[in-house]
């Protein structure tokens, strides 16, 4: 990787608007097969948007690259303004080490479809994890976070069960907590209800509605929940092939898209409904 | 024929008895080492190092297709060529420790490989280090599915510790051979060796399910 040119991405994102989230012709291959495709993808400040496509077009792909889950093939990823996936020295990026990968990583919380809480700690503790082990908050002021967190998606009243005690729901729940109680300033759900009843979908969604509405984070969010995408979004992203076919307003994307593609997609999701 | 003494028998049970306490010490102590270590060659093979990995499986692989009392005897006669002057005890600690190490090291790759993906993701997404993913998120996941095994390996270390007599560890086969030897009556003491190992063995193969199960419910995994 040491041969990749990277002379035409800044050291760092200034001005006015930066983007929180920037992709800069980011790809990503396993072997011959093509994720990504030089993806162009900026995220502002308080932004809420959501990739929607068929799957194996690179939407989980998207988020489990800005949470470093996976390494990128080319392009630079930007959080903030400062790259993520790479990092100045001496006036030019170089791959991240695992310092600087840490420390970007801050700024990020992820939630998952199959919520990974951990199943040894109780719900608080889940919470209380990263806090104190990561921020080396005291133990007080992370049990107190983590109790009004737990409180703010309604699980207060199970904050010492274990995760096999609860529904899939209120899993999700408390890994939403989980996630928040870490500050991040930029939040990605990767299809977060997919796992999920459809009796317990809307007290997931409820509590996402919630950050949207009183919280000013970035968020990311891959779905199937196109009335939820839709009601929330302030873009929506249509993934096809590795490459945004198209994008916009949930009201144009839906209500009037342009692409074939895109109708395609929208109206055998429809019949699916 | 069968001539079994019990003045003999209880004449002869207070050296055993004390016999018993050094071959539990043996067994303990290398089991404290063979815990502790298998648990080293286990993460050692999960590091990016692919030499570190070849060099530990490698070493894992050899110890456990060559037979224990050959590598107790390398430890105490083939050592001292190295100026690896060492006791019975401590030859025989070593010996049995990376022996059982070995074995261990293999139950718990087992255990951290039964640990779902997603774990790790989560942990890196809370940005917790390697070591802290390990020992709060992974090692406690990975222990419920080893303990089985663990305990059958405990209870194979209490049986091998006869094996540490061969190097002069005075231990409950030492012990039993030497009355033998001073009295030539060997049935009373093998037979008593016999029933101690027994009495020891079945109870903790019944305290080891026991265990498994409150740790299991302590971790809040059932």
């Amino acid at each position: 990787m040491t041969d990749e040119d990277l002379s035409g991405f800044p050291l760092a994102l200034e001005g006015p608007d930066v983007p929180m989230v920037s992709f800069r012709k980011v790809s990503k291959r396993y072997g011959e097969l093509v994720v990504l495709d030089a993806l162009d993808l900026d995220v502002a400040e308080g932004e809420m948007v959501t990739i929607i496509g068929p799957s194996g077009s690179g939407k989980t792909t998207v988020l489990r690259m800005l949470m470093t889950l996976e390494t990128i093939n080319g392009g630079v990823i930007y959080v903030d303004g400062k790259p993520l996936t790479h990092m100045p020295q001496n006036g030019r990026l170089v791959r991240a080490n695992a310092r600087h990968l840490r420390r970007m990583r801050s700024n990020i919380g992820m939630c998952f479809q199959h919520f990974n809480l951990f199943p040894h700690m109780t719900a608080l503790e889940n919470c209380m994890e990263g806090p104190v082990h990561v921020l080396g908050m005291p133990k007080k002021d992370a049990r107190a976070r983590a109790e009004e967190l737990l409180e703010m998606v309604g699980m207060a009243d199970k904050r010492n069960q274990h995760p096999s005690r609860l529904s899939g729901g209120q899993q999700q729940r408390v890994a939403i907590a989980r996630a928040l109680a870490m500050r991040p300033k930029v939040m990605l759900f990767d299809e977060v209800t997919s796992a999920l009843d459809p009796e317990v979908i809307g007290e997931v969604t409820n509590v996402i509605r919630q950050l949207v509405a009183k919280h000013n984070l970035t968020m990311l969010m891959v779905t199937h929940q196109m009335g939820f995408a839709k009601d929330i979004s302030d873009r929506i992203c249509f993934f096809f092939g590795g490459r945004i076919e198209e994008q916009g307003t949930p009201e144009d994307l839906f209500g009037n898209p342009q692409k074939e593609r895109t109708q395609q997609f929208l109206s055998a999701v429809k019949e699916a409904a | 024929m069968f001539d079994w003494r019990w003045d003999f028998t209880i004449e002869i049970l207070p050296r055993l008895i004390v016999a018993t306490g050094n071959t539990l010490l043996a067994a303990g102590l290398g089991y404290a080492i063979a815990v502790v270590l298998g648990l080293v060659f286990a993460l050692a093979q999960r590091t990016p190092s692919r030499a570190l990995t070849f060099v530990v499986r490698e070493a894992i692989e050899f110890i456990r297709s060559t037979p224990l009392v050959l590598q107790i005897f390398f430890v105490f006669y083939v050592g001292p060529q190295f100026g690896l002057r060492l006791s019975p005890w401590t030859a025989g600690m070593i010996a049995i420790g990376l022996h059982y190490a070995s074995y261990l090291s293999e139950v718990y790759r087992g255990g951290l490989d039964s640990v779902p993906k997603g774990q790790w993701e989560a942990a890196t997404s809370l940005n917790l280090s390697t070591a802290r993913t390990y020992f709060r998120v992974v090692i406690p996941q990975a222990l419920p599915p080893s303990l089985a095994g663990m305990g059958n390996y405990l209870v194979g270390i209490f049986k091998d510790t006869p094996m540490l007599s061969v190097i002069g560890v005075a231990e409950l086969m030492h012990t039993a051979t030497a009355i033998g030897s001073e009295t030539y009556r060997f049935l009373e003491p093998y037979t008593l060796v016999g029933l101690i190992f027994l009495a020891i063995s079945l109870p903790t193969a019944a305290g080891i399910r026991v265990f498994e199960r409150w740790v299991r419910r302590k971790l809040g995994l059932s």
